[in-house]
């Protein structure tokens, strides 16, 4: 029952959080000046109806000799935040594309949904080669402990750890894609995202993203095993008779996951969010990429939506951390006193 | 007591028991400090040795090298762009020496085989090259430095003979003889090529024409009266400065320029022009173009910029971590030290910051002071992020000494909550905070090196300008000149990999007990 308890509490504390960072965005936001981008050929006063007509201001005053806006004044920020609300619960409507010319007019929750399959299927196929892999790696070197080949997996693990994405990304567009020409340089445009070209265009995306949490995870799995292995239960398992082989995956291996198990949870949970220098490097049209245009060229309904998602998808990565603890490991009882 | 035993002198007293003294003896041993304790248990570890040499390396290299460069961030040249880079050490090997191997058909061989041959300066590293006669192509190193060639350039008449008086006084020659412009080729990027000298035919007169020597033939501008073409401007030429003889048996003269509109222009020899320009009118220290890194596309000296990024990068973060320290340090010191609402309400107000995306306050703030410097803005973002780690492990190590015997005595014997906060259990987070701090240090640098490669902030004005920004300006170079990325990148690796393996080290150094359970 506690758990259960737990785990609302939690859950609470994060929609709490999240609420306020939220509300200081978005008053922050509004704080600024609002950005008409009427270029040559554009009438300025139909941008400045929208924003009348979505709440953000008032009392809007036009000369209509000359189809200027004279004046207007901003509704009040918590009016405009409320209104706001009323239109996502509503009509699942975030607002509309004003400054990123490519998307003007257009909702910003659509764009969002098309920018996310890119993303996500970058990062899955990465959590999908970079788990078993970094698993095996962390096991194999925690047998072989103080060994060579558990020095040489060191070694690498702590180049790769080391290597800033940036440079890793670039290392293998130079090799990859410049000199042994395996792959192409960016990915390819268009939405058929499971045909055969697709994917390996992705690939050194893919590459880029997982040899980090290959890494990560080596480092983690040799580190937690290492001391589980330790334990005098695995000396009781060997001495009733278990091979080695057996005490380690019957009895090891399963507590060692008790750490391990909640990170790749996690990391399921964070590949929403990808890489902002991964997707820029390799042009990947996805949601980092939208989020930096968004910033650039301050377009703020787009920037709300993708803070929020990007705010969410990191509180949900740190609690599902937490409470995936408390179930695997029943040793550990979350907020019991 | 001496009015009630007045009468006992004092020499009569003596100590009850002679026996009853210590019989522990007094400690022989040197104490060890835990500093002192910490630092031998460093030295041990060959890892972290290394990682603090490679640091001591690299700040040494921020600090030393731009004062040893003769450019500086601000410096920008359009002609030496890309430039390979040099080193006068490896000048006669076929590596690091300002040249790239080539290998290209007959035409365009030629035309940088033909520079030398007209000024000395080799575009084709000394004039060797190999023909092969199956694909009939050439391969030769080209100089990066020397295939800019010939330029043509506009002086007014007083800039001119200045450039004449320091021909004749250093004995080099800039200005070359002019071209006719009849006699150049036609096409729209090749009219204004300063090197095509020579005799060339074609529709679009980009075939060159050669004797039978197979040398080209240049096609100078000449006159038979001195001084009527050139009006009057003379100059060195080694040769034919007299004039030569044609097959008429007259006295021709080169020109030298040609009168525009607002003065002269010429055709002078870039490499020697730029030596002149930089010692004789800007005086800025530079005595010829050597880029020891090579040059970025926009002409940056690639060391220089590297040096000066790694140098701000490295002030910078020290600054940021040394602010985050302080803060957290208190913050977490309150925190941990008083616990109960006080520790729930101020670590909701760290809960909720850490949750808000670095990037989500580095936007906010670059919007809202748009006016100030970028730096400014950097610094408050890796500040407001930045100290709750900090404040977290101090809390950590508060609670955990806090409830210890030797805290409850010092508060027994009427010690105030500062005091006991200062004196008894801070020392203790120590450890933890110095390693904290060299491993916000790189993380630091990796952060502001990603945002200005992804271009929200941009700390490039002036004479500042960061790794990250140099990055990025080198990867749409990525495929011709690899080297501009290549020298940020390695340095970003060296620091990433060495400050990894010194924090590593210190954490070990500090607290034994978690040694292993991070790698």
């Amino acid at each position: 029952m506690y758990m259960f308890k737990y785990v609302l509490k939690r859950i609470g504390l994060m929609i709490m959080t999240f609420a306020i960072i939220m509300v200081m965005c978005f008053v922050l936001i509004k704080m600024l000046p609002i950005v008409v981008p009427a270029q040559v050929g554009m009438d300025a006063r139909i941008q400045y109806m929208q924003l009348e007509a979505r709440g953000y201001i008032c009392n809007l005053v036009m000369d209509e000799k000359t189809n200027q806006v004279i004046s207007f004044d901003y509704v009040p920020v918590m009016k405009q935040f409320w209104t706001y609300l009323v239109r996502i619960f509503k009509d699942g409507d975030f607002g509309i594309g004003v400054t990123l010319a490519q998307y003007r007019n257009q909702p910003v929750w659509d764009i969002f949904l098309e920018k996310l399959p890119p993303t996500i299927l970058i990062n899955v196929y990465s959590t999908i080669i970079g788990v078993p892999i970094g698993l095996g790696l962390g096991i194999f070197a925690a047998l072989k402990k103080n060994k060579w080949q558990d020095q040489i997996i060191n070694v690498v693990v702590i180049l790769l750890i080391s290597l800033p994405s940036m440079v890793l990304g670039l290392v293998i567009q130079y090799v990859f894609c410049f000199q042994l020409k395996w792959f192409p340089l960016t990915m390819q445009s268009g939405y058929n995202y499971f045909s055969w070209e697709m994917f390996r265009s992705m690939l050194p995306a893919v590459f880029s993203l997982c040899l980090g949490s290959i890494a990560g995870y080596t480092r983690f799995t040799r580190a937690e095993l290492s001391e589980v292995l330790t334990g005098e239960y695995m000396l009781l398992a060997r001495t009733k008779g278990l091979t080695r082989g057996q005490a380690t995956i019957r009895h090891a291996l399963r507590n060692s996951m008790v750490p391990i198990f909640p990170s790749i949870l996690s990391e399921f949970i964070a590949v929403l969010s990808g890489s902002l220098i991964i997707e820029a490097m390799f042009s990947i049209p996805g949601v980092g990429g939208l989020y930096l245009d968004s910033i650039v060229y301050q377009d703020y309904d787009f920037f709300m939506l993708l803070s929020g998602f990007y705010t969410l998808v990191g509180l949900a990565a740190g609690i599902v951390v937490d409470i995936s603890y408390g179930f695997i490991d029943p040793r550990i009882r979350m907020g019991a006193k | 007591m001496e009015q009630i035993y007045p009468e006992i002198s004092k020499d009569k007293l003596e100590f009850a028991e002679k026996q009853d003294v210590s019989h522990d003896k007094s400690l022989k041993t040197k104490p060890r400090s835990a500093l002192r304790d910490a630092f031998s248990r460093f030295c041990k570890n060959k890892g972290s040795i290394a990682g603090a040499i490679i640091i001591i390396i690299l700040v040494l290299f921020a600090i030393i090298a731009p004062f040893c460069t003769q450019y500086t961030v601000a410096y920008q040249d359009s002609y030496f762009t890309t430039t390979l880079p040099k080193s006068h050490l490896f000048e006669n090997t076929s590596f690091w020496d300002g040249c790239e191997a080539k290998e290209s058909g007959r035409t365009s061989f030629l035309y940088y085989y033909a520079m030398g041959q007209e000024t000395g300066h080799n575009a084709v590293k000394n004039q060797e090259f190999t023909y092969n006669e199956e694909t009939t192509l050439y391969s030769y190193r080209l100089d990066s430095y020397q295939k800019n060639g010939m330029i043509y350039k506009n002086f007014s008449a007083e800039e001119y003979e200045a450039l004449q008086t320091y021909q004749t006084e250093s004995g080099k020659q800039v200005i070359y003889p002019m071209v006719p412009v009849k006699s150049r080729p036609q096409a729209q990027q090749d009219t204004n090529d300063a090197n095509y000298y020579f005799q060339t035919t074609g529709t679009s007169k980009t075939s060159i024409v050669l004797d039978e020597d197979g040398n080209v033939i240049p096609v100078y501008a000449s006159s038979t009266t001195k001084g009527e073409l050139d009006n009057g401007y003379h100059s060195l030429r080694i040769e034919g400065e007299d004039g030569f003889v044609n097959e008429d048996g007259e006295r021709v003269w080169y020109a030298y320029a040609r009168r525009t509109s607002s003065g002269v222009e010429c055709r002078i020899n870039y490499y020697e022009y730029y030596i002149y320009y930089h010692t004789q009118i800007l005086q800025d220290g530079i005595t010829e173009p050597y880029f020891p890194f090579g040059t970025t596309g926009s002409g940056q000296d690639i060391l220089t910029c590297l040096a000066s990024g790694a140098r701000f990068s490295f002030i910078f973060a020290i600054a940021v971590a040394v602010v985050n320290l302080v803060v957290g340090a208190i913050y977490g010191a309150i925190e941990g030290y008083y616990g109960g609402k006080t520790d729930l309400v101020m670590e909701r107000i760290s809960d909720i910051l850490s949750a808000v995306p670095t990037m989500i306050i580095i936007t906010l703030l670059k919007l809202h002071m748009g006016g100030s410097s970028q730096i400014l803005v950097l610094f408050i973002a890796f500040f407001l992020t930045g100290w709750i780690g900090m404040a977290s492990s101090t809390r950590m190590q508060f609670y955990r000494y806090k409830n210890q015997e030797y805290v409850l005595a010092a508060r027994t014997l009427g010690a105030k909550d500062r005091r006991v906060i200062w004196k008894h259990i801070f020392p203790n987070a120590i450890g933890t905070l110095i390693t904290g701090c060299a491993l916000i240090i790189p993380s630091m640098i990796y952060s502001e090196t990603s945002l200005s490669y992804l271009g929200i902030i941009n700390l490039s004005s002036g004479n500042i300008t960061s790794v990250g920004t140099l990055i990025a300006a080198g990867q749409s170079a990525l495929a011709t000149a690899p080297f501009i990325t290549m020298f940020p990148s390695v340095f970003l690796i060296l620091l990433m990999l060495s400050f990894n393996l010194f924090g590593n080290g210190l954490r070990d150094a500090f607290n034994p007990t978690l040694r292993g359970t991070e790698g």
